[in-house]
C-alpha cells in the first residue's frame, strides 16, 4: 500500500516530525510520496527530495501557506486520491492533529491518532497507540479502504536521507469550500532554546516552583547550563506559571529525550504519560513519596530551591572542565 | 446564541493507572473506577455557559446550551452534571460506548447539529481515555463548517456572527477568525478568567480560573430539565466504526531507580554511570 507523507513546513522549514512520519512510511512499506504545501518552499522541497520518496508533490500556493485545516485538507485529500495512496501519514503535532482528522473525514477513512508503532503482517496494517494516559496500548486496524495516521514523534526516530533525489510533481491547490475562516496571526513564544520535542535534554518544572518568577530565577539557569529545552507539568501551566506550549504530558507534548529532569513535579499520571519514554529520568522533589520517584532512575529528595542552584553550579563546573 | 456541547464520561483520569486489561486482551476493564465527566468536556460546558450569560447580571441566561452525550442510561448522570452547572437541556444517544468511536460520535453529532442548528458546536479537545483528539475536526469537516481546535481563547465579534479564536499550537498561540456556525474544541487555558469574551459580560468580570461548581439550586433545577433520549437509528447514523481495536495490552512498566544522597552524588552518577553529562 503506497503511503502519502504530509510534510509539516513552517516558515519555509521542514519540521522534524515530518521525518518521523517518513520513518513510519518506510516501515509500512510499498513506497511513499511526500506532499509539500506552502509558499516559498523551494528549499524545503529540495530537502525533502533527499528522503527516498517516489515523488515529492509540490503545492506552491498562497491558499495553503498558513496552517489552516479547512484550506489544507481538500488538497491533501485530492493528492491522496490522485496518487492512489492507501495510507496518509503525518506528524501528531498541533498541525497534524488539527488537519489530519479533517482529511480522514473527506476520504471516508478511518483515523489512527498518535500512533507509537506500525505493524504490517501479511500485507495487513495495524497500528499501536497509547491510550488511558499511556496505561494501555491498543492495537487497531482500519476497516476502511484508506487509512489516515498521525505518528508520535518521540516513538519514531527521524528518518535519514536515502536514495537518489526524488522527482518533483506540481499539484494545483484545491480551493476550500469552507469560506468562513481567516488566519489572523501567530503569536510565537520567542525562545533561543531547542524545541521541546527535539531536545536531547529537557528540564521541567512543576507546582513545586510556586510561581512563574521562580521558573525564571531558579529553573532557567539549570535549563541553560544543560543546553536543555524547558518543560512544565500541567499543574504549573494551569496555575499560569508558564505558557501551555511548555506542557509535557498526556494533554501536552510527549517527549523522550536522553535526559529528563523533573523539578518539583509530583508525577501525576497525566505527566508521566508525556515523559516516561525518556532514556534517563532525574527527579528532584522534597516529598519522598512523590510518584515521580517510581519512574525516576535517579531521585533526589531535597528542597529544590537549594538543590537546583547547587546542581546548576555543578553542571557548569563539569562543562567547564570539558 | 445556541451552543451544542458534546460531552462524555470517562474512567477517573487521576487513577488511569488502575485501569486493567482483560487477560485475553479483548477489552479494557475500568471496573472499580468512578465515571467522571471528561475534564476537557467540563471546560467545554464552562466555555459554552460563559458565552451565553451575562455574568454581571446574576448570570442571566442570554442563550441556550444543549449538551449531548452517547452511552448507556447511566450516561444521563453525566448530562445531569452539565445541566446542574447551568446548561438548558440534554440529548442522550443510546449507545454501548465500548462499541463506538470518535467517528461514530462525530456522525451522530452532525445529525443532531443539522436538526438543532446551533451557532457553535463545542467539544473538549480530547477524551482522556481514548486520547484520540478527533471529534471536533471530523464534525467540522462533515458539516462543512470552520473549525478552531485546541482553543485557548474565544472572543465573539460582530454580534456573534464571527469569533476570534486563539489556538494552542506548537510554539505559541495561533489566532483564527471564524464565521459562525463553527466547531470549537477547547484546551486547558480556555477557562482562564479573561479568555472567554461574549461582548455582554463586562471584561472586568472576575471569573475564576476553573469551571464552575454546580450550586445546590443548580442541582435541584437540573432534575427538572429535559433530557431527550434518542438512538443512532433515529438519527440515521450507522454505528459502525471505521477502525477496530483488535488487542489491548499493558505497557511495560518502568522500574524505579535509586535515590541519591546529594547533588554531588547525582552529578557523579549522571556523569560516570548514565553518561548523560
Amino acid at each position: 500500500m503506497a503511503v502519502l507523507v504530509v510534510a509539516e513546513i513552517a516558515d519555509g522549514k521542514v519540521k522534524k516530525g515530518t521525518y518521523s512520519a517518513v520513518a513510519a512510511a518506510r516501515q509500512i512499506g510499498g513506497g511513499y510520496g511526500i506532499l509539500a504545501m506552502g509558499q516559498g518552499i523551494a528549499a524545503a522541497v529540495e530537502e525533502l527530495r533527499a528522503y527516498g520518496a517516489t515523488r515529492v508533490h509540490r503545492v506552491d500556493a498562497a491558499s495553503v501557506s498558513a496552517p489552516v485545516a479547512e484550506m489544507l485538507a481538500p488538497t491533501i485529500a485530492a493528492v491522496a486520491r490522485a496518487g492512489g495512496y492507501g495510507v496518509v501519514v503525518g506528524p501528531a503535532s498541533a498541525f497534524g492533529k488539527d488537519v489530519l482528522p479533517r482529511v480522514a473525514a473527506r476520504l471516508d477513512a478511518g483515523y489512527a491518532p498518535d500512533v507509537s508503532a506500525v505493524v504490517v503482517d501479511g500485507g495487513k496494517l495495524s497500528l499501536r497507540r497509547p491510550m488511558f494516559a499511556g496505561n494501555v496500548v491498543g492495537t487497531m486496524e482500519v476497516t476502511s479502504p484508506v487509512a489516515v495516521v498521525s505518528v508520535r514523534q518521540s516513538e519514531f526516530d527521524a528518518a535519514a536521507p536515502a536514495g537518489a533525489a526524488s522527482p518533483v510533481e506540481d499539484f494545483a491547490a484545491v480551493p476550500a469550500e469552507v469560506s468562513g475562516v481567516r488566519f489572523v496571526r501567530l503569536e510565537q513564544t520567542k525562545s533561543e532554546r531547542p524545541d521541546l520535542t527535539d531536545a536531547r535534554v529537557v528540564v521541567s518544572g512543576g507546582r513545586g516552583l510556586k510561581n512563574g518568577e521562580n521558573f525564571t530565577v531558579v529553573l532557567e539557569p539549570l535549563v541553560d547550563a544543560l543546553g536543555a529545552a524547558m518543560g512544565a507539568s500541567r499543574a504549573a501551566c494551569d496555575a499560569g506559571y508558564v505558557p501551555n506550549d511548555l506542557q509535557v504530558g498526556q494533554t501536552g507534548k510527549v517527549v523522550a529525550p536522553d535526559l529528563y529532569v523533573a523539578v518539583g513535579i509530583s508525577g501525576a499520571i497525566q505527566h508521566l504519560a508525556g515523559m516516561k519514554g525518556s532514556k534517563v529520568i532525574v527527579a528532584i522533589n522534597k516529598d519522598p513519596d512523590a510518584p515521580i520517584f517510581q519512574v525516576a532512575d535517579y531521585g533526589l529528595v531535597a528542597d529544590l530551591f537549594v538543590a537546583v542552584p547547587e546542581l546548576t553550579a555543578a553542571v557548569k563546573k563539569l562543562k567547564a572542565q570539558g | 446564541m445556541k451552543i451544542l456541547v458534546g460531552i462524555k464520561r470517562v474512567s477517573d483520569p487521576d487513577n488511569a493507572n488502575r485501569v486493567k486489561v482483560a487477560a485475553d486482551g479483548s477489552k479494557v476493564d475500568p471496573a472499580g473506577l468512578e465515571q467522571k465527566l471528561n475534564p476537557f468536556d467540563e471546560y467545554a460546558v464552562e466555555t459554552a455557559l460563559r458565552l451565553t450569560e451575562n455574568a454581571a447580571a446574576n448570570a442571566e441566561r442570554i442563550g441556550e446550551v444543549v449538551v449531548v452525550s452517547m452511552g448507556p442510561k447511566e450516561a444521563a448522570t453525566t448530562i445531569r452534571a452539565a445541566l446542574a452547572m447551568g446548561a438548558e437541556r440534554g440529548i442522550l444517544v443510546d449507545a454501548n460506548d465500548a462499541a463506538i468511536d470518535g467517528d461514530v460520535v462525530s456522525r451522530a453529532l452532525c445529525a443532531i447539529a443539522k436538526e438543532e442548528k446551533p451557532d457553535l458546536v463545542i467539544v473538549g479537545k480530547q477524551q482522556v481515555d481514548g486520547d484520540s483528539n478527533q471529534v471536533g475536526q471530523l464534525t467540522a469537516e462533515r458539516l462543512g463548517w470552520p473549525q478552531a481546535t485546541f482553543a485557548y481563547s474565544i472572543v465573539l465579534e460582530d454580534g456573534g456572527k464571527t469569533a476570534l479564536v486563539g489556538r494552542e499550537v506548537d510554539g505559541g498561540v495561533l489566532y483564527l477568525r471564524v464565521s459562525l456556525p463553527a466547531v470549537v474544541s477547547v484546551d486547558l487555558r480556555i477557562v482562564l478568567p479573561k479568555n472567554v469574551v461574549n461582548g455582554v459580560t463586562p471584561a472586568s468580570h472576575p471569573y475564576p480560573d476553573t469551571p464552575r461548581y454546580a450550586s445546590l439550586k443548580g442541582i435541584m433545577s437540573a432534575k427538572k430539565k429535559p433530557i431527550v433520549e434518542t438512538t443512532f437509528a433515529a438519527l440515521g447514523v450507522d454505528p459502525k466504526p471505521a477502525v477496530r481495536y483488535v488487542k489491548f495490552e499493558s505497557p511495560s512498566r518502568r522500574q524505579a531507580g535509586v535515590k541519591v544522597e546529594s547533588v554531588a552524588d547525582l552529578v557523579d552518577k549522571l556523569h560516570t554511570q548514565a553518561k548523560v553529562l
